[in-house]
């Protein structure tokens, strides 16, 4: 069978399968040893003679390193060395990258940027060393821009232009023309950057907090100057990754560079102030929607223009109007993303980058329009469903849109809203109701996964697909078990090691469906081998609970093996599929909120989604994504916002204290509806990817229930009581 | 973090008249000494005096300094009687800072301003005369009251904002006895760039702090902040207010994040007492209050902030 994934398998194999694993609530295989402290996390591997290494950041916003004055701190205790090694990464890569990112940190591209690495016996006494190292520089910061708004923009990439949108809005009987604006937002990833480095003659072992592994091994080796097949990453547990862990940062390269001059093993990691300064940021945008429809609702124009930032030649722009692409109709289409290019740390993937901020402005343009034009805003977003993918002409693989709509309706109680704003006062509080509509691009990524079947029955499954705490052990061990019949707990899983078979890594949550994928093929194979042994065909075996039945012949599985383990490597690659066919997740966020009539601030009383992304492979851990989505989504909402001073580009809350991640009381008992859906066209498994569908349009739903409760329409994402007080309604 | 000695007094003498720092909770200065803010090259533990009981003295109370504040909030005397100390304490950190940090400590934290913890900045609090970079750089959560060219951090705390509303005394010993500091005179404006936080003196330590009789009136302590817990106050009230007869007889009010200092202005207090509850009454109290206020860009927002969530208390305190 190809690995290329051009026409969709609408065997749905998985649903023919007997042992009944596939989409049920399995607690992780891992989770005992994770909330028991035995996981072993990056930095937690204790190896003999460890060094400890502490990187240094600049204290200028751009310019020249000229001297770094290592004597000074030399003799200090335990120092082993400072390095400014040429290999240091100026900047992390990129996810998917695949090669060496910016180098050389005798340039300084913005402050903060890791310009030296000073190690030591130990962590205290790196510190120490590396808060007295003296830099000179040469600063040009002059030169720099640091404010987005002030800074020129270059010309959209790629921009959507058809027909005529001013003609539409001049011509349409309601239109609205906004401008939004959302404030940059970290990974903030539980478990920092960090890395041990050892070096064996010439082979290095890095363990490290990783997503994609098989990327991130060309990243390193590149950076290194040696050959990849002599780089082996160790990456079994990762604390949260959010598309900061896509591709290397500044800790791997610097402990290896370290580890290989000293000749014992290095181990850095990043302060949490470190992380949020010099790895990812998810930029700033503006963003100016204009919409126009007829007196029946339906869209004739559509305007999504976005303005982010990044760092020189970085070639990543937050895909703001991703899913806009192919969402809503609309004949007469401007859709563009411009780059404004400022010295803060480098931006790049943030959770659902693109639509995580693009979709809550969008969602909240549509919620104006239909106040406008005077329809429901659940009707108008139904009477524009286009029948195929505006602009391109290609059918949507499958999209659950408006059973989301109406399912999450119908669970919410959204019958209770009042249409019109400020009807509902509960003591101080304003009382309202929102909806938006929920959509993230769904992808294929090249993937590989090993599938052994021992002749006791034992299964094991090997991929370096990563776990970033999303359950890849646990999906990846039910879709072995379900193909092959056996009891889930006869089930091994091993991943993170890139000794392994290359997976798809965890990204644009495409890890679950694409390595996945690979292993359902792997299975496949052994299945054929197995139905041939028994002599029936293979769409006749049934494997069930170590047994192997067809036709009228059974065996138990250990017999048909005779004492033969089978091994299959899968391999799944995108094709055609990913060409013919719009794919794409959807939902719809429905929420209430309570909006504080005096001090504006706001609070989330109820919120429910509803998800289709094809097929469900665990209910508990697909719902655990959908809720940890949504709360990155109130986030988003109400209190995630990076401050960079707009005189020098520093970061100026770069911590959890000052960098507001939503609390528990923040977060109310969510809702979550996973609606049953088969899309072949995605995948083998006919799943698609969960992991970034619940942010995706939940903050827009937030913006319309404060509109509703209080008649403040926010346009500056996060609504923090600044945003909303000047227009606030009169409170006595 | 720099080298340090560390001892454990066993006595109040042996941590008095020491230029030592006292150290009890240290969730604090500890963080402050790890990002080298703070370099004191001697701490003193003072967690083994007897100084964590809270007990009856006359109609008020002592509390001492040692007493976690967690204790203190659940303390039923407490709550009993001086609720709105209870809630304040209660409103600030999280369930372990809670745990660890006490009563003395909590009245000595430093302020959370982001150019005070990052060493690349300017800052005349951590280093004097270095200039302040809040002033035109990110000041969203900075001070309107009482601020200076030199320094506009606010105090961070909760606590001491009921302390202030319910006009308790610190009690500091020192190597040549005790005295006594109204709560409302403890911690210091900022002034030129060198004042200190407080003013408690090297060599002196604070024993206890001491509330007066129950005072009469509602208690109610309102933060507004950008999350429901764990962050500082955009704003926050310590109010008691008593009316009687119509009128409002007994006015104390406290602010926080507002000011360096938890900010008392007796102005205000008059402003209510003898007055119908009422929006025109609490629209004049909070001109009085903020008079003199002064945004700086990023923080202006907290004048109308204020002004709005002083009317919500004042609503909430006078409501039959």
């Amino acid at each position: 069978m190809s690995a290329t994934y051009d026409a969709p398998d609408r065997r749905n194999l998985l649903d023919h399968m007997r042992q009944g694993v596939i989409g049920k609530p399995l607690d992780r295989p891992e989770g005992p040893l994770k909330v028991t402290g035995r996981a072993p996390y990056a930095a937690e591997y204790d190896l003999p003679r460890c060094a400890e290494g502490v990187l240094v950041g600049a204290r200028v916003s751009n310019g020249r390193v000229t001297a770094i004055h290592r004597d000074e701190v030399s003799a200090m205790p335990g120092v082993l060395g400072v390095f400014a090694d040429p290999a240091m990464l100026r900047r992390p890569a990129q996810g998917g990258a695949g090669k060496a990112p910016a180098q050389d940190v005798t340039q300084v591209d913005y402050k903060g940027q890791p310009v030296a690495l000073v190690v030591a016996e130990t962590f205290e006494q790196a510190t120490a060393a590396a808060k007295a190292l003296r830099i000179d520089y040469e600063d040009s910061s002059d030169s720099a821009h640091f404010d987005p708004d002030a800074a020129g923009v270059e010309p959209p990439k790629k921009p959507t232009d058809l027909g005529d949108l001013e003609a539409a809005m001049r011509d349409a009987p309601h239109h609205v023309d906004l401008i939004f604006r959302t404030e940059g937002h970290a990974s903030a990833a539980m478990e920092p950057h960090a890395a041990i480095a050892a070096w064996d003659g010439g082979e290095l072992t890095l363990h490290g907090s990783f997503q994609m592994v098989a990327y991130n091994v060309p990243e390193l080796a590149a950076s290194l100057g040696v050959d990849p097949a002599r780089v082996r990453i160790v990456s079994p547990y990762v604390g949260g990754g959010f598309g900061s862990k896509l591709g290397i940062s500044h800790d791997a390269v610097a402990a290896a560079v370290a580890a290989r001059e000293l000749g014992r093993p290095v181990r850095v990691v990043l302060t949490r102030q470190q992380v949020f300064e010099s790895v990812i940021r998810r930029s700033e945008t503006r963003q100016r929607l204009r919409l126009a429809c007829d007196e029946t609702g339906r869209l004739v124009g559509l305007g999504h223009e976005a303005r982010v930032s990044n760092l020189p030649d970085e070639k990543f722009a937050e895909p703001v109007t991703q899913a806009t692409k192919f969402l809503y109709a609309g004949d007469n289409r401007r859709l563009a993303v411009q780059v404004t290019r400022v010295a803060r740390l480098t931006a790049g993937s943030v959770r659902a980058p693109g639509e995580a901020v693009g979709m809550q402005a969008l969602e909240a343009a549509m919620d104006e329009l239909a106040e406008t034009a005077g329809i429901d805003p659940i009707a108008l977003r139904k009477r524009n469903l286009p029948d195929k993918a505006p602009g391109e002409g290609i059918p949507f693989s499958s999209r659950t849109l408006v059973e989301a709509l109406d399912r999450g309706a119908a669970a919410f109680g959204w019958d209770r809203r009042h249409a019109r704003p400020c009807q509902t006062r509960e003591g101080e509080w304003w009382i309202g109701m929102g909806v938006a509509s929920a959509a993230r691009v769904n992808m294929l990524a090249p993937a590989e996964a090993r599938v052994r079947l021992h002749p006791d029955g034992r299964v094991e499954v090997e991929s370096d697909q990563t776990d970033i705490g999303t359950g890849s052990y646990a999906i990846l061990g039910q879709i072995a078990a379900e193909m092959l019949g056996s009891p889930i707990d006869r089930v091994t899983v091993a991943l993170g090691d890139s000794r392994l078979p290359p997976g798809a890594g965890s990204g644009g949550s495409f890890g679950a469906a694409s390595t996945g994928s690979a292993v359902l093929r792997a299975c496949e194979a052994i299945r054929a081998e197995l139905s041939s042994r028994l002599g029936v065909a293979a769409e006749e075996l049934t494997l069930q609970d170590g047994l192997a039945r067809g036709g009228n012949r059974s065996d138990t599985l250990v017999g048909l093996l005779g004492g033969d383990m089978l091994e299959e490597t899968g391999r799944i690659e995108p094709g055609r599929t990913g060409k013919d066919y719009s794919q794409a997740t959807y939902g719809a966020f429905f929420c209430e909120v309570a909006v504080n009539a005096f001090t504006a601030e706001t609070r989330i009383r109820r919120m429910t989604g509803a998800f289709g992304f094809g097929r469900v492979l665990n209910a508990k851990t697909a719902r655990s994504q959908c809720l940890g989505g949504m709360v990155w989504g109130i986030g988003s909402a109400l209190t995630e916002a990076l401050q960079f001073d707009l005189r020098d580009g520093h970061l100026v809350n770069h911590d959890l204290a000052g960098y507001h991640v939503p609390v528990h009381r923040d977060v109310p008992a969510l809702d979550v509806i996973l609606l049953e859906e088969r899309d072949a066209v995605a995948s083998p498994l006919q799943a698609k990817g969960v992991g970034e569908l619940g942010i995706c349009g939940a903050a827009g739903a937030v913006a319309n229930a404060i509109y509703n409760a209080c008649g403040v329409r926010p346009y500056r994402f996060p609504m923090t009581p600044d945003t909303l007080l000047d227009q606030m309604p009169d409170p006595f | 973090m720099r080298e340090f000695t560390y001892s454990r007094a066993a006595s109040l003498d042996q941590a008095l008249g020491t230029h030592a720092r006292p150290i009890a909770g240290a969730t604090n200065l500890v963080d402050l000494m790890k990002l080298e803010v703070e370099t004191p090259d001697a701490l003193i533990d003072i967690t083994r005096l007897d100084l964590s009981r809270i007990e009856r003295a006359g109609d008020g109370v002592r509390i001492g300094a040692l007493v976690p504040n967690a204790d203190c909030a659940a303390d039923p005397l407490i709550r009993r009687h001086w609720p709105v100390l209870s809630s304040a304490i209660l409103a600030g950190a999280s369930p372990q800072l809670r745990n660890k940090a006490t009563t003395g400590g909590n009245l000595c934290q430093r302020t959370r301003c982001g150019y005070f913890t990052d060493l690349s900045t300017c800052c005349n609090k951590r280093t004097p005369g270095s200039g302040c970079d809040a002033l035109k750089g990110v000041n969203h959560n900075h001070a309107i009251l009482g601020t200076s060219d030199a320094c506009i951090a606010t105090y961070p705390g909760d606590m001491a904002v009921a302390l202030a509303a319910l006009d308790a005394c610190v009690q500091i010993q020192g190597p040549d006895g005790m005295r006594q500091v109204p709560l409302r005179e403890f911690h210091r404006l900022p002034g030129t760039a060198e004042a200190p936080d407080n003013v408690l003196q090297p060599g002196e330590i604070i024993t206890a702090v001491t509330l007066p009789a129950p005072p009469p009136g509602r208690q109610i302590y309102r933060k507004v902040r950008e999350r429901s817990s764990y962050a500082f106050a955009l704003v926050s009230i310590a109010a008691v207010i008593k009316v009687e007869s119509g009128l409002i007889s007994h006015a104390r009010l406290a602010f926080g994040g507002l000011a360096h200092k938890p900010w008392h202005d007796p102005a205000v207090e008059a402003a209510l007492i003898g007055q119908p509850p009422g929006q025109a009454v609490f629209q004049r109290a909070a001109d009085i209050l903020l008079k003199d206020a002064r945004g700086f860009g990023g923080n202006n927002f907290k004048i109308p902030l204020t002004r709005r969530t002083l009317a919500a208390v004042l609503i909430e305190a006078t409501r039959d």
